[in-house]
């Protein structure tokens, strides 16, 4: 109001002159805001959606997706392999482990022998493990707002994310997902307490030392950042952040996105998930399997029409046929028992287990095992039988129908109950006055370097009558084993890994159709050591985009519509005319509102009556966007039809002149002209009255947009 | 006006034979198929020849759905599905699909077996039945085709009890089964997310009750049985085999640990084992504190709850019998009931509702001598206690479910017309929405008012965004125009330019050229400037433009000066505009 009031005081130039700086100074201010307006919203729509991947490991990922305006991180796996340079954690004081050397350089310069101790040719760091976390530095962790887990063995990295670095958002899994997922950290974390070992070695990551270091050492990457794990307090506030969601669930995130949970078939409430809007969708598959083991089954069909679709988790061990696996684990398990030998199955706490156990339940009676003990021993032995029987939503249709009895899903219910099956929560108490060999001992951690399968090592390790039997496929068997050579225990080595392998993968794809696929550089060669095997990589038209550890993908996006509502009383008041059979417009011109990412578009309130007033400048002043402009104007108008309408209208007297392109109409008692053509008319006419009526006709043969 | 249509065929006005049909989008469908427990005639069953008079009912409806597994919500589902005929898709949660059979099961042998009952389902069509119906998860959204999904919530009420929220669209209706808003001892509170239906459903058993604090209640209920035991006396609790059956097994159980009592409870008939079998694998769907501890402890495992025989029931001395059926309409609880009528030692206690017709609900009403079957009657002598302790909402807990849900209608179900009426009340005064409670077989139609989603092309909102001003501000809105384009199912909204090239179709220029004289004495070149400058200092904020080729340009409208043939002092100004050219209040008249 100031400038207007100004300029009704002042009539000097001299005022004239402030008011049009202050005018112009406003508007400079009005357009760095309009253009800082303009960043704003261009960002909110045409935000490059981006994908920064923090782990390079492909089978535990950790990737962080910004899509539309929400930060999504995509699994929280942890890299354990880098526990395989540490030296085990005995439960009862090993002297072998004691008495190992220390590790001087060949020189004798450097001498870090009570960090670095040396057995059978390799050189291991003698303190508590350290894991490889996710990277921390490629982008700001408190930005994330929502975490996505697919399954229990890619949240393991998740006190890491959650605590300590601002994060303040939501963790999304499913109930068996979080369950059993707390007690895999719980044993991780009882492992690392239940040995305490106060020695930290930092000096062997100094870069000029571990340059001298022989390998694997050596070509550890990112040594300073590997972290301890973490405590059970951090744990428990971790996963107090999780919101807890059921297969096909649609969870909104701030308006804007829709993120969905789907059945992987890989374990327990494993999931891939969906995160859409309305016009984009993004296909996040993890740990997914088409194998019949104890899940529920994989849903492929939802995983249709992707722009992208991000793959991780393949299987680790694309040779290996898991079924022939198992027929392998059971002879070698028979064999060695008949022959008086102990077995030990170095396994996680929770998984592949369940299915060992059945195959076993059918098994023992056939191979004559009847009597053999066999054992498992974990801190959460106990709580993973008890879970695995309570969750038949998320088991396969044969599980599911066994509740229904009501029966306990997987039959090592009743190894227990015949006392054929029997669980520790560890080698000490009742373990060790009710043991009985031989027997099989079905224990953690697979790395072999912490957990009740240290004892077992050191207590086995010496006879070749025993077997050490490997499932799990995360480690390699040889470096799991090198800190206990020299070995005389017979090792098989039987990896079962349920996730999709290639030949499958590809028929997904083929099956799902996804616009672009990206996935972990790893899955786009063949392995190292199979260079020729060409079936055993990603083949896919157009090549999908690698990711390695610290990749930044701008993801191939081309969003050309939004959703927005129109409201109902703005709905009704729209007249739509039909311009081709099947097709109608009607125009809008509505009063935009966004808020919370959501666009609605509601009627334009009816101005209030302007009191008449011929004060022009009042008038004027008023903002030209208030205004509705008029429709586009479309078709032609037909001559004849024209003058007949001309004629009911009292204009007779019409002198029709053919031009190149059209017609001149004059209008001779009017003095008007109307100029037709294919795409334009034109209206010379002074008179406003006329002029109205005129343009009112003409609009009656036009199409308006 | 789009609609949605409810019609109780059971359950208007009543408790007892649960089955409403909703109409919401051009999708029909059955919320729950129970039986009545107060009839023994046609009466027990919905009137399914409301929704077609001849043959089956697939054709009418798109999908059933089952809120839990008490009788009066799923007794007449083997009846409707499998003898009226539906091959539609029936859908439940995983507990309710477990345990309705076995309930069906027992219905039809009391029906069959022992009163003789013909013309009923049979086991197979109990079988038959059951493999039509889907599972049911939480919260998971299932679409039963392309334009219907169900999502179902924890209802409390009993294992595996659901509340539904049906869409179509962007019309919704949520229907709540039965349901619960406290904690018990094993199961959680029901709970909904704020999901704005057009219409919520609710029951209203306890419309009008505000039940005391839950510990009172079952202070009372262990004085009770208690004071009864030390005198010698014996105790029928009728319950149904699983439900409030389990809740005071624990409650109990709890008790004689505390107190160290000696008095034998039994549980009748073999399904006890069964039930906590059930309870067991289905932990996930118990309260917070059962499922965390049932590695340690499963609270299901009761060591002074025995199974009951029948010859116990003439044992000297004191002892607590839990039997079913729960309302003593008919099976062992009568049988007991009977035997034990006459000694005023003696006790039953009615912990949930019964339905008009049954003894529950006589005796409880006060009446004294009861009318048996072959004329005979009963003095009932027995201390008859009643003792709210069914899962339903009071008063209070429906008003919280309101606030929860925010509907925008309110329809009461699953209760007695006067209680409903004044619930009625209290919830319009309260809320301000309109609340409906039809009788069976009378519908309500809710008109709704769904927003129309439309595909704005990412340009024009951009591009109104753009000239809007500061974007991130919800109180000043933008106005915005374009063309909406309607074409088969899909719904565009573009600018008039994307929707021209679009629907590939020509622009038609309309123009408007008129004469103004005017007296300057000036040359036309000066007339023309002077005509700028002035409209230059009138028309700020315009686009104005002075060309060399000498014509004026503001926005689109052109302006030309010439010299009169005759007086070289009139000047004649040539105005030419477009059909579009914003008219600027006066400046342009007529155009």
């Amino acid at each position: 109001m100031t400038p207007r009031l100004l300029g009704a005081v002042e009539d000097s130039r001299a005022g004239n002159k402030a008011r049009r700086e202050q005018k112009s100074s406003g508007e400079r201010c009005c357009v760095s805001k309009a253009n800082c307006c303009q960043l704003i919203y261009q960002q909110l729509l045409l935000l490059k959606m981006k994908l920064y991947c923090l782990s390079g490991h492909p089978t535990l990922p950790c990737n962080v997706l910004k899509f539309k305006s929400t930060t999504i991180m995509l699994d929280c796996g942890l890299d354990t392999t880098s526990v395989l340079n540490f030296l085990p954690l005995p439960l009862v004081h090993s002297p072998r482990l004691s008495k190992l050397p220390g590790w001087v350089s060949k020189d004798g310069t450097i001498n870090l022998g009570k960090e670095l101790k040396e057995c059978a040719g390799r050189v291991f760091v003698d303190a508590q493990p350290e894991f490889c976390l996710p990277e921390r530095e490629l982008l700001d962790l408190s930005t994330i707002d929502v975490i996505l887990i697919s399954n229990y063995h890619c949240m393991m990295a998740l006190p890491y994310i959650t605590e300590h670095t601002g994060f303040t958002g939501t963790v999304y899994a499913t109930e068996p997902t979080l369950q059993i997922g707390r007690l895999l950290m719980e044993e991780l974390v009882n492992f690392m307490e239940r040995v305490p070992k106060a020695q930290s070695a930092t000096s062997w990551k100094n870069k000029e030392i571990q340059r001298m270091l022989p390998g694997p050492l050596k070509d550890a990457v990112d040594v300073w950042m590997w972290k301890r794990c973490y405590s059970m307090q951090e744990v428990n506030s971790a996963l107090s952040k999780v919101q807890l969601v059921g297969y096909s669930q649609k969870v909104e995130l701030f308006g804007a996105v829709q993120v969905s949970p789907l059945s992987s078939g890989y374990s327990l409430g494993s999931s891939n998930w969906i995160i859409q809007s309305h016009h984009e969708k993004v296909s996040y598959v993890s740990g997914s399997s088409l194998l019949t083991t104890h899940p529920q089954p994989m849903d492929q069909s939802s995983l249709k029409n992707s722009d992208v679709l991000i793959l991780t988790g393949l299987t680790q061990m694309p040779t290996a046929n898991p079924d022939g696996m198992l027929g392998e684990f059971c002879s070698n398990l028979a064999m060695t028992i008949r022959a008086g030998g102990n077995v030990l199955v170095p396994c996680y706490s929770s998984g592949v287990i369940y299915d060992l156990l059945e195959c076993l339940y059918q098994f023992i009676e056939s191979a004559n095992l009847g009597t053999t003990p066999f054992y498992f021993i974990s801190p959460i032995a106990n709580s993973s039988l008890e879970f695995s029987q309570i969750f038949a939503e998320w088991l396969c249709h044969n599980k599911q129908t066994k509740v229904y009895l009501p029966e306990p899903p997987f039959p090592h219910a009743e190894l227990i109950q015949t006392n054929k099956l029997k669980h520790y929560p560890s080698i000490h108490g009742d373990f060790s006055s009710e043991f009985r060999q031989p027997c099989v001992v079905f224990t953690g951690h697979p790395s072999l370097r912490f957990g009740d399968v240290v004892h077992f090592m050191e207590l086995w390790g010496k006879s070749s009558l025993n077997t050490i039997i490997f499932t799990e496929p995360d480690f390699s068997y040889l470096d799991a084993l090198a800190p206990y050579q020299p070995l005389a225990m017979k090792c098989v080595y039987c990896p079962i890994d349920t996730r999709l392998n290639f030949h499958q993968v590809s028929k997904l794809l083929k099956e799902v159709q996804p616009l672009h696929v990206v996935c972990p550089e790893q899955y786009t060669q063949p392995p190292l050591t199979q260079s020729h095997r060409s079936d055993l990589m990603l083949e896919l038209q157009p090549p999908p985009m690698p990711y390695r550890r610290c990749s930044v993908l701008n993801l191939p996006f081309r969003r050309r519509y939004e959703r927005i509502y129109i409201l109902p009383e703005l709905a009704n008041s729209l007249v739509p005319s039909e311009i081709k059979p099947g097709v109608s417009v009607a125009t809008v011109s509505a009063l935009l509102h966004s808020k919370d990412n959501k666009h609605t578009l509601q009627s334009v309130p009816k101005p209030p009556p302007m009191p008449p007033s011929k004060k022009r400048k009042r008038v004027i002043e008023e903002p030209p966007v208030a205004l509705a402009p008029k429709p586009m104007l479309s078709g032609a108008v037909a001559l004849e039809a024209f003058l007949a309408t001309l004629q009911k209208h009292g204009i007779t007297e019409v002198k029709v002149e053919e031009t190149a392109d059209g017609h001149i109409l004059h209008l001779q008692a009017e003095d008007t002209l109307i100029q037709l053509e294919e795409d334009g008319t034109h209206i010379v006419c002074d008179s406003e009255p006329l002029r109205t009526t005129l343009r009112d006709l003409v609009l009656r043969f036009l199409q308006k947009l | 006006m789009p609609e949605i249509k409810v019609t109780p065929l059971g359950a208007g006005q009543d408790v007892g034979r649960s089955c409403i049909l909703v109409s919401i989008g051009g999708k029909n469908i059955m919320l729950d198929c129970g039986m009545h427990m107060g009839y023994n005639d046609d009466r027990r069953f919905p009137d399914f020849s409301y929704i077609t008079q001849n043959g089956r009912l697939t054709d009418f409806l798109d999908c059933v759905i089952i809120s839990h597994f008490h009788l009066d919500h799923c007794g007449a589902l083997p009846y409707m599905s499998e003898m009226v005929g539906y091959d539609g898709p029936i859908y439940m949660t995983h507990p309710t699909k477990a345990i309705c059979p076995i309930l069906l099961e027992d219905f039809r042998k009391i029906t069959v077996d022992k009163k003789g009952e013909t013309n009923f389902f049979t086991s197979q069509m109990i079988k038959d039945c059951m493999k039509k119906v889907i599972p049911l998860n939480l919260h998971q959204t299932v679409q039963v085709d392309d334009e219907l999904e169900i999502k179902a919530y924890y209802a409390g009420h009993v294992l595996g009890a659901a509340m539904v929220h049906i869409k179509v669209g962007s019309e919704s209706v949520v229907y709540t089964g039965d349901y619960n808003m406290t904690p018990d001892r094993h199961l959680g509170a029901a709970w909904i997310d704020k999901c704005r239906p057009d219409i919520l459903i609710s029951e209203s058993t306890y419309a009008t009750t505000i039940r005391d604090s839950k510990r009172c209640r079952e202070r009372d209920f262990l004085k009770k049985v208690h004071e009864s035991i030390e005198r010698g006396g014996k105790v029928l609790i009728p319950v149904f085999a699983l439900g409030r059956a389990q809740e005071l097994c624990i409650l109990l159980e709890t008790f004689w640990e505390r107190m160290n009592l000696k008095a034998p409870i039994y549980f009748s008939t073999g399904l006890t084992e069964k039930a906590n079998h059930y309870y067991k694998l289905f932990i996930t769907w118990t309260n917070q504190k059962i499922r965390k501890t049932f590695v340690q402890r499963n609270m299901f495992e009761f060591k002074h709850i025995k199974a009951f025989d029948r010859s116990y029931a003439d044992n000297p001395g004191p002892m607590v019998v839990f039997a079913t059926p729960g309302m003593l309409h008919a099976g062992q609880s009568l049988q007991i009931f009977k035997k034990w009528a006459g000694n005023e030692k003696n006790m039953v206690i009615m912990p949930g509702y019964c339905v008009q017709g049954t003894i529950g609900h006589k005796i409880l009403n006060g009446q004294r001598k009861l009318e048996m079957e072959g004329r005979a009657t009963l003095d009932v002598k027995l201390q008859v206690e009643y003792m709210s302790f069914s899962a339903h909402a009071d008063a209070k807990g429906i008003m919280q479910l309101i606030r929860m849900a925010e509907p925008r209608n309110m329809l009461l179900v699953h209760g007695e017309a006067v209680k409903m009426e004044f619930l009625k009340g209290k919830i319009e005064q309260e809320f301000s929405i309109d609340c409906y409670m039809p009788a069976n077989g009378e519908t309500t139609t809710v008109t709704t008012n769904p927003s129309v989603p439309v595909d704005i092309s990412l340009n024009l909102l951009k591009r109104e965004m753009a000239l809007g001003g500061p974007l991130p501000d919800p109180k000043k809105p933008r106005t915005m125009h374009g063309t909406l384009i309607m074409k088969e199912n899909s719904l565009k909204l573009v600018s008039s330019e994307q929707a021209l090239k679009e629907l590939g179709l020509n622009e038609h220029q309309l123009r408007f050229t008129c004469h103004v004289q005017l007296q300057d004495p000036h040359s036309d070149a000066d007339t023309l400037h002077r005509i700028y400058t002035h409209l230059k200092s009138v028309l700020k904020g315009y686009t104005i433009q002075h060309l060399p080729d000498g014509t004026v340009i503001v926005e689109s409208i052109v302006i030309k000066v010439s010299s009169s043939t005759e007086d070289s002092n009139t000047k004649v100004l040539l105005l030419s505009w477009s059909y579009q050219t914003l008219i600027y209040n006066g400046l342009l008249p007529g155009g």
